[in-house]
This record gives structure tokens, sequence and C-alpha cells, in this order.
């Protein structure tokens, strides 16, 4: 039996993935190739900035035809991350920038507040700076220590890389080793649905999701910090303590699909979802 | 004579298809290692037997030790097999010699159906449904049980299926002849059909064994993933796979490839059992079935 030699295949077939993947590599370039507004703008980071992100961009595809935004959650870090590794046209960074990451361009769209949330049946109103640092290094355990029930305390934190983990720690004086959690969750959704499962639970969200959800019905209650109610309109003010600008950033600045986007989310004409995510847009 | 030209040539296409998945496999292997090396290099052994795991502390660069996450898997997966096993195991022989044809045809289906659900929507049921059952017993609801309880739950279907097809593959003349002798049904089943399909009930079992290493959404959304090592079964824990999925999109230089090193050592456990399979089944060949 005469057949072709085996080597000969091993050549056609790794020609012919090679061959396939060679035209994949110029996908999803949005900055740099788009002259007319057409191209795929890959857009990740932040959990808190993603349904901005997502609402904005739909209606600036509605605007440009033949331009696809794809959001993607995962966290501040990933963001800057992925826009500096060009795996990503976009960065969303729900923080001001570090020094680590200078490089980078950051542009601000919104400014948003980080608040502690309990269940709605838990009776505690308020509680005070001091005691929310003390029940996240685990020296209070129990509800009834801060005038609540005799039930043992949930702690709900939130997991390294997350912006929001990093403004509550900083706010509070806590080292993230120092913190005592009960549960760690990912991104803002997931903490909001750990709190309003168990009615002895503490955690912390963006005060813009935390209001939307509560307004939609989940059974949370955002608790007051440095004495000020966690409202839209207080961290608009500047009055409410623990608030950030919610950032877009790119490695180089942005040209094409990309710079148009970015100036559409700056300009006053998406104010409108700012305000209806309860995020506080910046004045122009 | 063209039809051995067809042979040849087929024969071809399969054998360099067979190179490519091989080819896949080992590349994935080797770049695992590759990216794995820096933090081998630097952290050694302690990688796997340190028990802290904080890739952000400045002052010290960070520590990474795995043996939370270590621990973490390997109870959550020993906990699921000890569940999933004689379930899967008792459900087979059910469907096979106790039901009803039409009771049992349903209840494959059923089970097949439960086979097909992503784990994605189980952790999401989880979190939902089952944790704050288990919340009501010890809160909150979100540790090591719950993990166990429904990664238990999604491998229950493989189990049940690979050992109903071993039962299935018993000779039927050996069941026939042990009736003429008078055995009753389970005598029948204890005696004759479970010791012969020995190696497919273990195969059944190491397969659900290996899904259960690899389980990431369902983990993600009900164990805590708090890294601590568990001493009960109402600690949260964190496994290998959750803390991958937790921390890759972000990470960088020595975290990154500590990461990889854990991935690297799923790879390696997932080998271990795939061994242990060929070895047992090795070993019961010479019993007839296999």
């Amino acid at each position: 039996m005469n057949s072709p030699p085996t080597g000969l295949w091993i050549v056609v077939l790794l020609g012919c993935c090679i061959g396939c993947a060679v035209p994949t590599g110029s996908g999803a370039d949005g900055s740099g190739a788009a002259a007319t507004a057409s191209g795929t703008l890959q857009i990740t980071g932040s959990s808190t900035i993603a349904p901005l992100i997502s609402e904005i961009g739909k209606r600036f595809e509605r605007r440009h035809p033949g331009v696809r935004v794809e959001v993607q959650m995962g966290g501040s870090s990933r963001g800057a991350a992925d826009a500096r590794r060009g795996l990503a046209d976009i960065g969303m960074v729900s923080r001001a920038l570090n020094e680590e990451e200078a490089d980078l361009h950051a542009f601000a769209i919104a400014a948003d507040g980080v608040c502690v949330i309990v269940h709605a049946d838990n009776p505690v109103a308020s509680l005070s700076d001091r005691q929310i640092a003390a029940i996240y290094r685990g020296e209070i355990d129990n509800w009834k220590q801060v005038g609540g029930s005799d039930h043992a305390i949930t702690v709900v934190n939130k997991a390294e890389g997350r912006s929001t983990l990093e403004i509550f720690a900083e706010y509070f004086g806590l080292e993230s080793s120092q913190i005592h959690a009960d549960v760690i969750i990912g991104d803002n959704r997931q903490g909001i649905k750990t709190v309003a499962g168990d009615p002895n639970a503490i955690g912390y969200v963006s005060i813009g999701t935390a209001q939307w959800d509560r307004d939609h019905g989940a059974p949370i209650r955002l608790l007051p910090a440095g004495g000020v109610e966690a409202r839209v309109q207080h961290v608009a003010s500047g009055r409410y303590p623990i608030s950030r600008t919610l950032n877009l950033v790119t490695r180089t600045q942005p040209s094409g699909i990309a710079k148009q986007l970015i100036d559409f989310a700056q300009s006053p004409e998406v104010h409108d979802l700012i305000e209806e995510l309860s995020f506080v847009p910046l004045p122009r | 004579m063209s039809r051995f030209r067809v042979d040849d040539w087929v024969g071809g296409i399969l054998r360099s298809l067979s190179l490519v998945a091989c080819v896949l496999v080992g590349s994935i292997a080797g770049f695992l290692v590759l990216e794995s090396l820096p933090a081998l290099r630097t952290l050694g052994p302690r990688l796997i037997t340190d028990s802290q795991w904080y890739p952000a502390a400045d002052a010290t660069g960070g520590s990474f030790g795995l043996l939370p996450m270590i621990v973490g898997t390997l109870a959550v997966t020993a906990g699921a097999v000890l569940l999933a096993a004689p379930a899967g195991v008792a459900s087979a022989v059910f469907c096979q010699f106790y039901a009803p044809r039409w009771v049992a045809a349903w209840y494959r289906k059923l089970i097949e159906l439960l086979a097909g659900i992503p784990s994605v929507v189980y952790g999401f049921w989880g979190l939902v449904v089952l944790a704050p059952q288990v919340a009501r017993l010890h809160p909150p609801g979100f540790n090591l049980l719950t993990g166990m309880l429904i990664v238990g739950l999604m491998i229950l279907p493989t189990v049940m299926l690979v050992v109903e097809a071993a039962l299935a593959a018993v000779p039927r003349s050996y069941i026939v002849g042990a009736a003429a002798l008078g055995l009753g049904r389970w005598s029948i089943v204890r005696n004759i059909v479970l010791p012969e399909a020995r190696g497919g009930i273990i195969t059944g079992v190491v397969l659900g064994m290996a899904r259960a290493v690899g389980e990431t959404m369902a983990v993600v959304m009900v164990c805590g993933n708090v890294v601590r090592v568990p001493r009960g079964l109402f600690d949260p824990v964190r496994t290998l796979t959750a803390n991958i999925a937790l921390e890759m999109g972000y990470a960088l230089s020595i975290h990154r490839s500590a990461l990889f090193a854990s991935g690297l050592l799923l790879l390696v456990m997932a080998a271990g059992m795939i061994l242990a399979l060929e070895w047992v089944q090795r070993q019961s060949v010479g019993q007839g079935a296999g």
C-alpha cells in the first residue's frame, strides 16, 4: 500500500492552521485603523463603569452604524492592564490613576461615591467610621455590639484589583491584609445580591449601583459615611467624603472611533444616561 | 486497488489530525511551564507550602502561598465525589435493574438534561437558592459545604451516565445464568454485575473527579472566596480555579507567573488522575470487563 508520506500531511495541515490564523490578527483594532466610522471597540475594566459605558455605547452605535462597542468587566486593574497591553482599546478605571499608571491617558466621564450597605431589614441605621473599620478588621463581630440584633456579622469584601476595595480601604485606614472577610465577591452586582440575600451582611459598593438597585426593589439600605447621607446629590455637591472619578483610559493619545467615543462620553449629550444610573455628570 | 488508496488517504488524515491534537496539548503544557518558571524559580517550594496570599502587598513584594487554595480544591473535590459517587452508582443500578422501562427512560433523559446545564447556571442557582438554605444552618451560606453540594450535583450526571454504560456492557448471559441458578436481583447486582463493571465505575468516578477539580464559575459564586485554610464545613474557601478566575485579568509579572503555576498544578492533578485511572483499568483487565 503506497500512502502519501505522513510528513506531507503534517505540512498541509500546519499550513492550513497558519493560514487561518493570519487574517484574525488584525481583528479588533479600533483606535488606529478607522478612517470611516466603522470597526469594533473593546472596552474592559471596572464593573462600576461597565453598565454606563454599555448604555453610552448603544447610543453611540445608533449614531455610527458599522461601529460595535463591546464591554467586559473584570475590575479597574484589569482595565488599566488591558489598555496598556493593547488587549482593549479603552480601559475603564473607577479611581484616579496612581504613579505606576502615569503613562496612561485618563478621561473623566462621571463622578461616583462608595457607600456601605446593609440589608433593609437590619435595624441599624448608621455606623460611625470607626465602627465600620472595626467590623472589617474583625474586632466587632456581632450586630448587638453596634446596636443591632444578636447575630454574627457577615463581612462582604471585594476581591483584590477592584478599585472600590482600594478606595474603601484608603478612606477607612485599612490595609487589605487587615480585612477579615466572610465572603469575597467580584463585581458590584454580586455584592448587592449577597447583601440582599443575608439580613446580617454588611458590604460596600458604588453609590450609583446601590441607589439604582434599591430604587428598583433590592432590599438594601445605604449607610451614611462621615455623617453625610449616601446620596448622589451629596456626591455632586462634594459633601460626601468617599467619592471618586470614573475614568476611561488609553495607552496612547486616542484617535479614530476611540476618540469619538471618548468625546461622546464626555459630552453633555449623555448626561441623561449618567443621571439615570445615579452617577454625577461632570461639568465641562 | 482503488479501495486501498482511499484507505491510505483516510489513514493519513487521521494520523495528522491526531498529531495536531498532541501538538496542541503539548504546547499548552509547555506554555504553562514557560510562564510559571519565574514564580517557580523565585519562590520555589514556598509556593505550595505558604498559606499567605497577598499579591499586592507593596512592602514585601507580595506573598504567594497556594496552600489554602490547594486545600480548598482538594476539599471541594473530595466532598463532591463522596456525595456523587454513591448517588451516581445507585442511580445507574436503579435505572438498569430496578426501574420499569418507561421510568428508566425518563430518568435517563432527566440526568442527561442535568449534564447539559452550564456551570454558571448551577452557580447562579446556588447563589440565589442553595446558599440561603445553607445559611439557615450556619450563616452565611457561602462555604465549603455549599461548594461540595453544588459540585457534587454537577458531577452526578457524569458519574451516573458512565456507570450506566458500564453496567449495560455486562454480558447478558452472566445475568441470565445467575438468575437460572436461583440468585435474587440484588444478589446478582452485588455479586456479578458490580464486580464485572468495576473498571467502568471507577472510570465514571474519576471523570467526575476531574470535572470537579476544574470547576470554576459555580465555585466562585458559592464558596466565599476567602483565602484561608478551611477548618470546618462552614468555613469559606477559595479553590485554585476560582483564584485564577478572580485575578488573572489584571495580574502582572510574579503574580501572573504564580497564577500560571497554579494552572500547571491543576494540569498535573488532572494528569495524575488519568494515569491512576489507566493503572486501575489495567488491573481490572484480568477480570474481564474494562
